[in-house]
């Protein structure tokens, strides 16, 4: 549907003024948005600049303090995500909201099981399930455990349990963050078929291409205020990301190549690297300043190559020799001592500690290299993390903030902090820029160039094949938990990883 | 196909650990493998059923109840006191039920509406409990109530309630709403959430449900006695997490089966039985048994865990 048929297309849903505050914030202010019936319309913004505070009030997790909600021009306030969802409007989130121990058809009647006779009539769940999956074109045992399948199956049983609920808003929240690009494309074609059905999909996505292959529309949220509505078919991506950032852009920025890397001999060189059942064959050698990109789809062994590397699981073959001398890297803390650092991919899980402060989180791994004997000084932390807040652009108010009230893209920040703190000579960034928004994933490319240029050797995994390109003078292509190429030069581009990925070469 | 889906593994497990006790304790004792013998587990262990029946919802929901043990003492005692005042057999028991549910809602709307740990809730409802009654008496009161005497001669009525709860349960934890919701809550409470079930009122409903069993159970002890005594039902809440995590319900919430408590129940109780028939051996050698087959399952678990590790 073009931009002219969705203009036309009867308004779903309206929120006007929307204002919602917290304690010391306002995060939305006065934000209106328009969803029409058969439109897929992406809601862009920076992290902190609104976007989930105004799903969670359009999905009744939180109510706003001013503003209106019409859905088919009647007045709604819904008060739970209970009432949403009785009201029409669901929403898959990023992390699968579902229960994992539970089976596909029992997640999917969970709340309104069929009765018959008293008890739940689980043959006709069952068959309910099958049937709306397969509307979905996905085949799966309705009776098996979900948490079983992968992520992308699961997705789609939450978004066949949204549908199956009458939804008429469908609120995609980051659903594409885990999936590899594949199961991305299969996730878009289920959207533009709801789409000619005459749902409305609100779409949020921090990937740019993605956001550009299904959206109809754009809103754009800044730091809690509306920027603008706009046709996605008339918007350039320069303008796009210029209106999130609120500032203009230069699309040369977007397309950077790494400077070249010195001539120095190769400080890390990894030798057939493998561990049983996680990867195979990682060759590369990494010299001071230079960026080596592991690149692959999810679930290629870029993970596991990198916990080889930093000691995390033990490799079962293959050698690592560190400035010439042979090493054996025993555990996580034998790395660190060798001066590596690591940024691991879920910073949720397994990298910040909520809780603590942000000094705290930085002095971490500093402190764990020097041993727990001799202590950093709370005057010498304090240095430290205001070194860094100033020199990361952390946004926080102090350093005595807790992590886990910092936005993403900070917390992304506060991690490299640490790393950087310790003072390593090779540093391992399993996706940095996963799940921040575009103007912190600038950021951080550009610290990264600054680190290049102080002669940090650094491996960078990414799922943006764009970034890859952007930051590395090298890259390595797995596939299927196996090393499968390794470009250098003018043949780091997105074509050539792309046909190394896909393979086309031993078909 | 359901009953064989990886979860129920450990239900597997158990039972075939209780087939061997049998089988090894029946080739060891003539008399041991007879209906009688295995009528008795039941009868003896029936309190301990019906609070683990309890329990094992709690558990599910990502909860868990300490008050079980001190509820059956309260129960006994108050029962007890009731009648020697004058009042009906069966108008002791309905009040037993009635407060014990209610203490049970309440210590589940405080965990449920005020987010507070329920480990702290109900280890505050066991000393208040067990205090309560202790102020209404410190000795052991006899009941010599004509409906507490039938009952507690019976051979039929404490197994009896207690299958009948337990078929009960089954029947609420796998074909009501209320069951799966409980599954839910405690597999991933952000999604039960997220998904519009009522998290809080099953929650508190859970702690509802496990006051009801334990104070039943408390009854049931109470005829079997024929007594009430403050200091029964000591540990009992012990045992009864015992018999669930034996049963394979994980202490996380999420997964378990009702089967697999009773189980772990029959376990607990063969293994009582079959130290009582020895003879020479001391009774204490009943708690180092349940130890080391607590540390096993328990490591069992730890290798279905690792098995789907994929699971978020």
């Amino acid at each position: 549907m073009d931009g002219d048929a969705a203009r036309s297309a009867p308004e779903l849903l309206r929120l006007r003024g929307i204002r919602k505050e917290f304690p010391g914030v306002v995060a939305l202010d006065g934000v209106d948005f328009t969803l029409r019936a058969g439109e897929i319309h992406s809601l862009m913004g920076e992290n902190g600049a609104g976007k989930s505070t105004l799903i969670k009030v359009l999905t009744g997790v939180h109510q706003p303090e001013a503003g209106t909600i019409e859905l088919q021009g009647r007045r709604i306030r819904p008060r739970s995500a209970h009432d949403a969802v009785a009201l029409g409007i669901s929403t898959v989130y990023q992390e699968v909201n579902l229960v994992p121990y539970l089976t596909v058809a029992e997640n999917f009647v969970l709340g309104r099981e069929p009765l018959r006779r008293g008890r739940i009539d689980w043959r006709e769940a069952n068959r309910r399930a099958a049937e709306a999956l397969e509307r979905l074109d996905v085949c799966v045992d309705p009776a098996s455990t979900l948490g079983s399948h992968s992520l992308a199956v699961q997705q789609m049983v939450a978004i066949a349990r949204a549908l199956d609920q009458n939804a008429r808003v469908l609120v995609l929240d980051e659903p594409t963050s885990s999936l590899d690009a594949r199961e991305v494309e299969s996730l878009f074609g289920v959207m533009r078929r709801l789409r000619e059905e005459g749902l409305g999909i609100l779409f949020v996505s921090h990937f740019l291409d993605q956001v550009f292959a299904v959206s109809d529309r754009f809103t754009v949220l800044r730091n809690g205020r509306l920027v603008g509505e706009l046709p996605a078919a008339e918007t350039t991506r320069l303008r796009l990301v210029s209106l999130m950032l609120g500032r203009e852009v230069d699309e040369q920025s977007l397309s950077r190549r790494p400077d070249p890397a010195p001539g120095a001999p190769p400080m890390l060189e990894v030798r057939d690297l493998g561990r049983r059942g996680a990867v195979e064959g990682v060759t590369l050698e990494v010299r001071p300043g230079e960026t080596v990109g592991l690149a692959g789809l999810l679930g290629s062994g870029r993970t596991e190559a990198a916990r080889l590397l930093f000691g995390a699981d033990r490799p079962d073959r293959g050698e690592v020799r560190l400035e010439g001398r042979r090493v054996r890297i025993r555990s996580p803390r034998h790395a660190l001592r060798l001066r590596f650092g690591f940024c691991p991919e879920d910073r949720k899980s397994a990298g910040i500690v909520p809780s603590l402060s942000v000094r705290e989180n930085i002095a971490l791994a500093l402190q764990a290299r020097r041993g727990w004997l001799r202590r950093l000084s709370p005057k010498r932390q304090r240095e430290l993390a205001n070194r860094f807040i100033e020199a990361l652009g952390i946004a926080t108010p102090d350093a005595e903030k807790a992590v886990g009230t910092l936005s993403g893209g900070n917390q992304q920040k506060v991690i490299l902090a640490r790393w950087l703190a310790s003072e390593p000579r090779f540093l391992i960034l399993d996706e940095p820029t996963r799940g921040i928004d575009v103007g912190s994933k600038a950021e951080i490319e550009r610290l990264m160039a600054d680190l290049r240029r102080q002669g940090l050797g650094m491996l960078f995994i990414s799922s943006e094949l764009e970034e890859v390109v952007r930051a590395c003078h090298r890259v390595c292509v797995l596939r299927d938990r196996r090393q499968v190429g390794s470009l250098e030069g003018a043949g780091v581009e997105t074509g050539e990883i792309l046909r190394t990925i896909a393979g086309g070469g031993d078909a | 196909m359901r009953m064989f889906r990886r979860s129920n593994l450990p239900v597997w497990a158990t039972l075939a650990v209780f087939v061997l006790a049998v089988t090894g304790a029946s080739l060891r004792y003539e008399h041991f493998f007879s209906f009688d013998v295995f009528l008795n587990l039941l009868r003896d262990n029936a309190f301990l059923g019906l609070a683990a029946i309890g329990v094992t919802f709690v558990i599910v929901s990502g909860g868990i109840d300490l008050s079980v043990g001190a509820m059956i003492g309260f129960v006994g005692v108050f029962c007890a006191t009731l009648m020697q005042a004058g009042v009906p057999g069966w108008l002791a028991i309905a009040l037993a039920l009635a407060i014990g549910t209610l203490f049970g809602l309440g210590m589940g709307a405080l965990i449920a509406w005020y987010s507070l740990p329920p480990f702290l809730v109900t280890l505050a409802g066991m000393f208040l409990l067990r205090g309560l009654a202790l102020v209404i008496s410190m000795e052991a009161l006899r009941i010599d109530d004509p409906l507490f005497e039938a009952l507690g001669h019976s051979k039929w009525v404490a197994p009896g309630l207690f299958v009948a709860v337990l078929l009960l349960g089954v029947y609420l934890a796998n074909f009501r709403p209320f069951g799966r919701a409980v599954y839910a809550v405690g597999g991933n409470e952000q999604s039960a959430l997220l998904m519009g079930l009522p998290v809080r009122r099953v929650k508190a409903q859970v702690y509802a449900l496990s006051g009801f069993c334990s104070s039943l159970g408390g009854v049931v002890f109470a005829f079997y006695t024929l007594s009430g005594n403050a200091n029964s039902g000591m540990t009992l809440e012990l045992d009864a997490i015992a018999a669930a995590v034996i049963g394979g319900t994980l202490l996380t919430g999420g997964v378990g089966h009702l089967f697999g408590t009773l189980l772990g129940v029959l376990i607990l109780g063969t293994i009582q039985t079959v130290i009582s028939f020895e003879g020479t051996l001391s009774s204490w050698w009943t708690r180092i048994a349940v130890g080391l087959l607590l540390l096993a399952f328990i490591g069992l678990q730890k290798l279905f865990q690792a098995g789907k590790a994929d699971t978020p």
